[in-house]
């Protein structure tokens, strides 16, 4: 447009408000293409065999443990009475909110348009459905006669009876297989133009068979692409009210009892903020090792690692509020079973739970995200996402057994001491939930190829790469 | 990129979804009317022992239901007679029918015949046989026309949507009491002005029905129902106990 060149100042203006690349070394598409294609491409590192052999070990001992408990009863689980709810409902309530982090950045900051999300987004979502599998068990096998666990879907039958609509339980059976439906479907829609990618550089036989008929005919043309990003468009804004649908309607669950602690209508807000920060640091704990094994810092950058710190530190501060606002309605109620019922929450026998777990991990450690250096240093981050991962568990375990070891009749008053199957079972999810992702990682791309080309410089078709500065090509062929 | 598949696989996807689609829809129909109890057991009629012919005992000599099954309005199991109540009359007539000759021989060792059991309930249902007789229900709303049955067969599905149908709305099944063991009444045998006169009517009928020329099933069901409170459980508790 105009020739004259700038005055220093408006360059150095420039340099200063220019926004970061979201792909860093200036990495090309075909970079780009072709390490995100290697790490499904190249034979599995030996990390990878050593951490799946661990994961699946669990994974196979945990389902061992469900086998027993279906086969023998819930007996084998520490519940009693009155904690009628214990280790099955927190890992359910646990996992599920896992899940929120991965809707969140593939929906809600798709509509956005935050362009960050191209790198995470993948990953999140395939997270997102492993820990929806993972929560599904539980719900399945806390019923007892796992056979019967039918019911809860509304099939004519023959014995005239049909689920209770009016049953919180019931809302949670419909939102979360709704929330997994919706979740597969935007996970598979946004794989295609990938696997059609996987599919054309494919050698053998048997890959080009399976990722042909995964991509669905894909070819790129302008035509597949429009409708594409209409699908993609309308299963975002399908997304969207599940970000905050699924976690309240698990929180109904507790909410529409009649129990002190659990009877609050701050728990929808509450249980979505606490959903979305759990989530953001599963997503950061299998990020930032996934990142480093795959040598892809330059796509994950510390600019992403960032953003998902302030989200965690936004959340965490959510949650903290909300903690403080249901002790302070427990106060100002005058109730005085509510105010026992918090004050033994602090100090009654689960005291350490809410110190170490609620206290600590979930309200103070993610406040050292306030601090830049905090964010840029991958092991502060990690600790801190170790911390909320733990502290998320805590919180409901807190909930739900907490509310229930003080009955109302302190006769009945009881604790949970949890057996070795429930301690199995929950490893055992823990297994399925990282071998899964591990599969997931060696068989498809685990970063959206064709959105993080959307987020580079290239992608721009005006852009002509500026005199005197070489696009980085080493055609990616170095070994992983 | 030359092309992975054949064109005829074009349409391949679309065709195993319509199959999948009326596979699925092929199978939970078929599991609906096959494994039901409609289909598994309405006329299933096991041959017994003696083809005890109900038509010729009820309505050819006009035998009360009770002489026979003579615990069905006291208590909750309905008994099958003894040998010894066919042999009240057997033993003069019909005393040499070779049809009876299990009787006969049960007559003489003590043992009892051995019937084949048509309708069975289940362990996990209570079922009370004269809660139900005393107060208006029929041997016909369950069993079917047995008056007219040459040998028994079970003629309703006993399932727990069938048992909650009456449940849920007895207005459609109730009759008066003394009607219960007349197997052919209908409702227009009853004459509103006796009926209204020994009965009630309904609270919400909005019309006298005794000056109606005939009476619905419903009208008087609904004032039956109200006029003994016949309030049936439709909850779990009810009969599973």
């Amino acid at each position: 447009m105009d020739a004259t060149p700038a005055a220093p100042e408006i360059k150095e203006a420039e340099r200063q408000i220019a926004r970061i690349p979201l792909v860093l070394n200036r990495r090309n598409f075909s970079w780009l293409t072709e390490r995100i294609s290697g790490v499904v491409e190249q034979p599995a590192p030996r990390w990878w065999w050593v951490a799946f052999t661990i994961t699946a070990s669990a994974a196979t001992f945990g389902l061992f443990c469900l086998g027993y408990q279906i086969s023998t009863g819930v007996g084998t689980w520490g519940n009693n009475i009155p904690v009628v709810w214990a280790w099955d409902i927190t890992n359910l309530v646990f996992w599920i909110g896992i899940g929120h982090a991965g809707t969140l950045i593939s929906a809600i900051l798709f509509l956005l348009h935050q362009k960050w999300r191209t790198s995470i987004n993948r990953s999140a979502e395939a997270m997102t459905l492993f820990a929806v599998i993972c929560a599904a068990i539980f719900p399945g096998v806390h019923v007892g006669r796992v056979w019967m666990a039918w019911y809860l879907a509304p099939v004519p039958n023959n014995w005239a009876i049909w689920p209770n609509f009016r049953s919180a339980l019931v809302w949670d059976v419909f939102a979360v297989s709704t929330y997994f439906t919706v979740s597969v479907l935007f996970w598979y829609t946004g794989l295609i133009p990938d696997l059609a990618t996987l599919r054309d550089r494919a050698t053998t036989k048997i890959r080009k068979f399976l990722f042909g008929i995964f991509a669905c005919g894909w070819r790129g043309s302008n035509r597949n692409w429009r409708h594409y990003e209409m699908a993609y468009l309308l299963l975002a804004g399908l997304s969207t009210p599940l970000v905050l649908s699924v976690h309240s309607v698990v929180s109904f669950d507790f909410a529409t009892s009649i129990l002190p602690t659990w009877h609050t209508t701050i728990f929808p807000p509450y249980f979505v903020a606490g959903a979305i920060f759990g989530g953001f640091a599963m997503v950061l704990t299998l990020l930032l090792p996934a990142r480093a094994m795959f040598k892809l810092q330059d796509v994950i950058t510390p600019q992403h690692i960032d953003k998902m710190a302030k989200i965690i530190l936004l959340t965490g501060s959510f949650v903290g509020y909300a903690y403080m606002m249901e002790f302070f309605l427990a106060w100002y109620s005058g109730n005085s079973y509510e105010r026992f019922a918090f004050w033994n929450r602090v100090f009654g026998p689960y005291w350490w739970y809410w110190w170490v777990g609620m206290l600590f991990c979930n309200c103070l450690s993610p406040q050292l995200f306030w601090f830049r250096w905090c964010r840029r240093n991958v092991y502060v981050v990690y600790f801190v996402c170790m911390c909320v991962n733990a502290g998320m568990w805590f919180e409901r375990f807190i909930i739900i057994a907490g509310g229930l070891h003080r009955d109302f009749l302190p006769s009945s008053w009881g604790l949970f001491i949890p057996t070795w199957v429930d301690i199995w079972t929950y490893i055992g999810t823990l297994g399925i939930f990282t071998s899964l992702f591990l599969l997931f990682v060696r068989f498809l791309p685990m970063i959206a190829m064709s959105e993080v080309k959307t987020a580079v410089p290239e992608a721009d078709p005006h852009y002509a790469t500026p005199p005197g500065i070489q696009s980085i090509s080493p055609r990616g062929k170095e070994r992983i | 990129m030359a092309n992975f598949f054949p064109r005829w696989t074009n349409w391949l996807p679309l065709k195993l979804v319509i199959c999948g689609i009326l596979a699925v829809c092929g199978l939970t129909a078929a599991t609906w009317y096959y494994v039901t109890p409609k289909y598994t057991r309405v006329r299933y009629e096991p041959i017994q022992p003696v083809p005890f012919p109900h038509d010729v005992h009820v309505s050819q000599l006009g035998m009360d239901c009770r002489y026979c099954h003579s615990f069905v309005d006291m208590a909750a199991h309905s008994n099958l007679p003894t040998t010894q109540t066919c042999m009240n009359c057997h033993t003069q007539v019909q005393k040499d029918n070779p049809k009876l000759e299990p009787v006969r021989v049960s007559w003489k060792t003590g043992n009892p015949v051995e019937w084949v059991q048509i309708h069975r309930t289940p362990d996990y249902v209570f079922y009370n046989h004269s809660a139900h007789v005393n107060r208006g229900i029929s041997c016909f709303s369950c069993h079917g026309p047995v008056n007219h049955m040459p040998v028994v067969y079970h003629a309703k599905p006993h399932s727990m949507a069938w048992c909650l149908e009456c449940h849920r709305h007895p207005e459609n099944f109730l009759r008066p009491e003394d009607q219960v063991f007349n197997l052919d009444w209908k409702p227009d045998d009853v004459k509103p002005a006796d009926f209204v006169a020994k009965y009630g009517q309904p609270q919400n009928a909005g019309e006298d029905l005794s000056k109606k020329k005939r009476l619905t099933q419903t009208e008087i069901g609904q004032t039956l129902k109200e006029r003994w409170n016949i309030d049936p459980p439709t909850n779990c508790q009810g009969c599973h106990r």
